[in-house]
């Protein structure tokens, strides 16, 4: 199992959000989408989950196209998308929350076997079980997002910027958490970040766009420590 | 105090059917972001197909159960093969705010032709199943019938089934996540189509429950519920348009506001009233008197 994109070109209205990107994500690996503000990152996640149609090119996970699924199609065959910033549902409890991705699933026992193995993993969240999610903090929400979708039992996790306004403390266990994860359930995650240092300490690959573009792909590391994607790239 | 009373009860069955009316616009308002006109077209369409099946098998019963179980049908196919294609169609420009409101007006207008051409345009009436006159409290006659007091009922057992059905089952949750935040249900492999049509349905349902317990102390005419969408809507916005509890509060507040205004003033003021009560709620808490401050969420 892999996702393969191809030569994807995507418009986000009258602009060329992502121009012929291709790269490749084996399963069991994080690859971390770096860049700037406007190199069209979440355009490029939002395509690969079914929000939003491209012009051209090709996107395949274990070989079958998911450009042509809708997105409530694709979560449910294990591509799970947690959007940007904290992508829970404020009025309703952390519970509700949760439930949300066990409501279409057959297999109930597991369900309740996942939840609890996420609360095994944020505590935090079990205490507020009843609290509507609106009331969490910001590290919180995300937490609530990612274990969200952890009970669909995904194979490929998509996640956009969730180091997104927290605090540093707060990012770092984040990340530490999505590195636990990925190694523990096998899980294949695109992880687009502003933060790139963050993202590439925990990568195995690191893709550098920069206007729509591809502007470097190789093992986290080597973008790590080349001065010249870093002082061109990111910035630090 | 005699008339005291039955403004008092008058004022809770009239705000009952308009609570039915306010839920159906919240229903749709909630999963389409849409203020659907032709609620009254589909209300009373399928309070004429009730009125057929109540002369027919001569049961109300059995009409009110048709009538309720053809809203939903007729709401649903109208989200499915006429909103939901207008929704794909127009998806740019400021005709998208504007194109699916006024597709609901179109819609009423076609549906009370068609009425007009199958049953004509003359008052027909359904008769009440059980007694319309007055009841007797404290020995002397009320303008509250047992009728009435069914009306209260039926409504009063809807709200809390629909109150179950939100709050208590899965389908509700889907409803209420579909609702708030369409984008992250789908993310979270919720059908938000699907559950979008089930919002309609239920509203039809409310309409068409609507028609069958307001029509049997009225007439039944083609437009005989565009005065119910109007206060539907008015109670509605009072109750802030994305609440279900806002609607039925909102419908009461403007049951009793109309009621007594009638009862203790003049019945001219029936609509005076209930646009004033619209404007100050505008003016002062458009959001809805229901509201904690923070804006309506999507």
């Amino acid at each position: 199992m892999s996702l393969v994109v191809e030569n994807l070109t995507i418009d986000h209205g009258a602009i060329r959000a992502i121009s012929n990107v291709s790269f490749k994500v084996p399963e069991g690996q994080l690859a971390a989408i770096i860049g700037a503000n406007g190199a069209g990152k979440t355009t490029l996640l939002r395509t690969l989950s079914g929000l939003k149609e491209a012009v051209s090119g090709g996107a395949t996970w274990n070989g079958e196209s998911i450009l042509d699924k809708k997105p409530e199609d694709l979560a449910r065959s294990g591509i799970m998308h947690v959007s940007d910033g904290k992508s829970v549902i404020a009025e309703l409890s952390v519970k509700e929350n949760l439930a949300l991705t066990g409501l279409w699933r057959k297999d109930k026992k597991d369900v309740a076997a996942a939840t609890a193995e996420v609360v095994e993993l944020f505590p935090i969240l079990g205490q507020r079980m009843a609290q509507t999610a609106g009331s969490l903090s910001g590290g919180e929400r995300q937490m609530l997002a990612i274990g969200r979708s952890l009970i669909a039992r995904p194979k490929l996790l998509l996640l956009d910027e969730p180091s997104l306004g927290l605090a540093p403390l707060i990012v770092e266990q984040i990340f530490q958490s999505i590195k636990d994860l990925v190694k523990r359930l096998n899980l294949t995650v695109v992880l687009v970040e502003q933060n790139a240092m963050g993202a590439l300490k925990i990568a195995n690959e690191g893709i550098v766009l920069s206007l729509g573009s591809v502007v470097a792909v190789d093992s986290a590391q080597t973008l790590l420590n080349d001065p010249a994607v870093r002082a061109a790239y990111l910035g630090f | 105090m005699n008339q005291f009373i039955t403004a008092v009860l008058t004022s809770l069955s009239t705000g009952a059917i308009y609570a039915l009316m306010s839920i159906a616009l919240v229903l749709v308002w909630r999963s389409t972001r849409v203020i659907n006109f032709a609620q009254a077209g589909q209300a009373i369409l399928t309070t004429y197909i009730g009125y057929e099946v109540v002369t027919r098998s001569g049961s109300y019963w059995i009409g009110l159960i048709c009538a309720v179980i053809s809203g939903a049908l007729l709401g649903a196919g109208i989200d499915r093969f006429f909103m939901r294609p207008i929704f794909k169609r127009v998806n740019s420009g400021p005709i998208v705010m504007i194109a699916p409101v006024v597709a609901t007006l179109a819609l009423l207008g076609i549906i009370q032709a068609i009425i007009g051409f199958i049953w004509g345009l003359s008052y027909q009436t359904i008769e009440a199943p059980i007694s319309t006159g007055g009841l007797t409290i404290f020995g002397s006659i009320v303008a509250f019938s047992p009728f009435n007091l069914m009306v209260l009922i039926a409504v009063t057992l809807s709200m809390i089934s629909l109150t179950i059905l939100f709050q208590k089952t899965n389908i509700g949750l889907a409803l209420r996540a579909s609702a708030y935040a369409p984008e992250i249900a789908k993310l979270s492999g919720i059908r938000v189509d699907a559950v979008r049509t089930l919002g309609w349905a239920l509203a039809g349902a409310a309409g068409g429950l609507a028609g069958m317990l307001y029509i049997p102390g009225s007439n039944l005419y083609p437009n005989a519920m565009d005065v119910l969408l109007v206060f539907g809507f008015i109670a509605a916005v009072i109750g802030g348009l994305d609440s279900l509890f806002g609607a039925v509060a909102g419908a009461m507040i403007l049951g009793f506001a109309v009621n007594f205004s009638a009862s203790y003033i003049s019945y001219k003021l029936v609509f005076p009233t209930a646009f004033l009560i619209l404007i100050v709620v505008l003016l002062i808490k458009p959001k809805g008197v229901f509201s904690s401050g923070k804006s309506r969420s999507a």
